[in-house]
């Protein structure tokens, strides 16, 4: 074993209480720093779960669209002008919005709709544990996701209830299509849909366009743009971009998140420091001998280091198995906790960098130490 | 033939600042030569620890040279005078300063280790030295485990492991019984009779008179006389 990673590694568990505290604050902070991310990450995911799941080479948006829940609406009439541009072959509107679902039991509660008919290549809903797509097809057709039962009181297939006074009937149950609103999503044709929400059927919220094989995109997207009149042709990118902004930066979700992990990894570094501070303090003896047996400074900031890198592994390990044990936990909610490897490995790095921080302190008061002092102890 | 290890000229040396300041050294010479065990003696606050700081590169004089192996100082920066120390220098300290988590065996190869030496290279040797200094059977034993002369012996053993040409000892009988004591310095003697090594010791010690080669007398951070 090198003798640096054994000085270190004893220096570390000398004082064992000190230790554990050590510890405690880099998991405590490296567990914010994990929820807060992994919401994050969440958040952002479920901000464009329609749009990752709309098959759409462009989306035609009225313009100034913020997000895929805006209420903004075009004319139906510019299917027909969007057709006609060289390259489209389909332009399939798409009908959202909140409105109100009658609850069984009493009262109401708000649901988005997604319209969409199901013998075109439009916004579908997936998962489907229960019925199929066909049977969105029949009059009043509606499906549902299993995880709002309860909210919509419905218990499954065949229940029926009313849209803003007119019937639906629960004709497909899908799983895991939740809406980061918390607000359930109800998927039904486009003409149901635009009933449901009392807009003018020559109304609709967006259009999916198709554009034939070898064309290029950015030919079709000046088209429709000289085609159409107010309105923004995005590719699903550029959508999904423009939601996960307006709903993580422009309402300050995302910047609440970010600043909890900002004051998780603070947290983490200041405990972490004052520990390895205290911990160097008590071996300033042994650190002067160093110094006095010549030692250079590299070696004793070598030991330093290294008692942070093993409290940052330690730590870490820790706090990515309760990391894991949260993101299990979370997993069935409205907004479960997502731990990917990439972030794992950013969290890992971001660990060691807040432990190298940290060692600064009691580097700088190594680096003061005069070996002449051992003379005098 | 014996070699000069260490060598100060007109060394003055003031320590502390504004009111505090007081001049530890005021123009003392000496010279450390190979093949001897000399005795710096001298009342408490006669500069004898100063001297043994400037002469061992922890301290740089305010005026005058240090040259070790003929290699003057001035000037050389904390980093040159690290390398000085662990390539030149040994230190026995009077409370031993071993590192309480670490065994014998690895107190010693520590002296090796901050070279740069091979870690299988510094075991054999630390363990080797170790056994001249009579503790081949407590390499493994860590410092809490030993009595107050094992633990010097370890010091020593530490302070001769990377074959430093200075040995420098400041009171290292200061803190053991006279059988201890007695022990420690005939080791230290017996290093002392490589023509290569110097050995210095600070003392208080009037015991240990009959091992040295030299004696010096230190007053008022001068020397006052030599034997």
């Amino acid at each position: 074993m090198s003798l640096i990673f054994k000085l270190a590694s004893r220096n570390l568990l000398q004082d064992r209480l000190r230790f554990v505290a050590t510890v405690i604050g880099i998991v405590f902070s490296i567990v914010l720093v994990t929820i807060q991310m992994g919401l994050f990450l969440s958040f952002e995911r479920m901000v464009t779960t329609m749009i990752d799941h709309a098959p759409a080479d462009l989306w035609i948006v009225p313009l100034g669209t913020k997000c895929f829940e805006d209420p903004s609406l075009l004319d139906e009439d510019d299917r027909g002008r969007a057709l006609s541009v060289a390259g489209v072959t389909e332009a399939i509107p798409v009908v959202i919005g909140f409105t109100a679902w009658a609850v069984p039991g009493g009262g109401t509660t708000p649901v988005f709709i997604v319209g969409s008919n199901a013998n075109v290549a439009g916004l579908h809903p997936w998962n489907f544990v229960a019925g199929d797509l066909d049977a969105l097809s029949t009059p009043d057709a509606v499906a549902i996701d299993r995880t709002y039962f309860a909210r919509l009181g419905v218990t499954g297939i065949g229940d029926s209830t009313e849209i803003r006074d007119q019937r639906a009937q629960v004709v497909a149950v899908t799983s895991g299509i939740r809406s980061f609103t918390t607000t359930p999503y109800v998927f039904t044709s486009l003409g149901r849909a635009q009933a449901y929400m009392g807009t003018s059927p020559d109304r609709v919220s967006y259009f999916l366009v198709h554009v034939a094989a070898g064309t290029d995109i950015a030919s079709a997207r000046k088209g429709l743009l000289a085609s159409l009149s107010k309105v923004e042709v995005l590719t699903p990118a550029e959508f999904r971009t423009r939601s996960r902004a307006f709903w993580l930066f422009g309402t300050g979700a995302g910047a609440a998140l970010f600043a909890g992990a900002l004051l998780g990894t603070i947290v983490g570094t200041v405990i972490v420091a004052q520990t390895l501070y205290s911990s160097t303090k008590d071996h300033l003896n042994e650190f002067a001998t160093l110094r006095a047996i010549g030692s250079s400074s590299l070696y004793i900031h070598k030991v330093i280091i290294c008692q942070a890198l093993l409290s940052a592994v330690i730590g870490f390990s820790l706090a990515a198995a309760i990391g894991l044990l949260v993101v299990e936990l979370t997993e069935q909610t409205a907004l479960p906790i997502v731990m990917t490897p990439a972030l794992t490995a950013c969290l890992f790095l971001l660990t060691v960098l807040m432990c190298i921080a940290s060692a600064m302190s009691a580097i700088v008061q190594v680096i003061r130490i005069d070996p002449a002092q051992v003379f005098k102890q | 033939m014996t070699e000069l290890v260490i060598e100060a000229i007109d060394v003055v040396k003031f320590l502390g600042a504004g009111a505090s300041r007081v001049q530890a050294l005021k123009g003392v010479s000496l010279s450390l030569a190979g093949g001897g065990l000399t005795l710096l003696m001298g009342p408490s606050g006669s500069g004898k620890t100063t001297l043994l700081s400037v002469l061992g590169c922890m301290l740089t004089p305010t005026q005058g040279t240090i040259r070790v192996l003929g290699r003057c100082t001035t000037g050389a920066r904390s980093g040159e005078l690290a390398k000085l120390r662990r390539d030149h220098v040994g230190f026995v300290f009077q409370s031993y300063h071993l590192f309480p988590t670490l065994s014998a065996v690895d107190n010693v190869r520590l002296a090796l280790d901050v070279r740069g030496e091979p870690a299988d290279r510094a075991l054999a040797r630390a363990t080797d030295v170790l056994a001249t200094v009579g503790l081949a059977h407590k390499a493994h034993a860590f410092p809490r485990e030993l009595s107050g002369g094992e633990q010097q012996r370890v010091a020593i053993a530490r302070a001769i492991v990377g074959d430093a040409s200075a040995i420098l000892a400041d009171e290292p009988t200061g803190a053991l019984d006279s059988e201890n004591g007695h022990a420690v310095m005939t080791i230290l003697a017996k290093i002392a009779q490589d023509p290569s090594r110097g050995v210095l010791v600070v003392t208080h010690d009037p015991r240990i008179l009959p091992f040295a080669t030299r004696v010096i007398h230190m007053e008022d951070g001068r020397i006052r006389s030599e034997e």
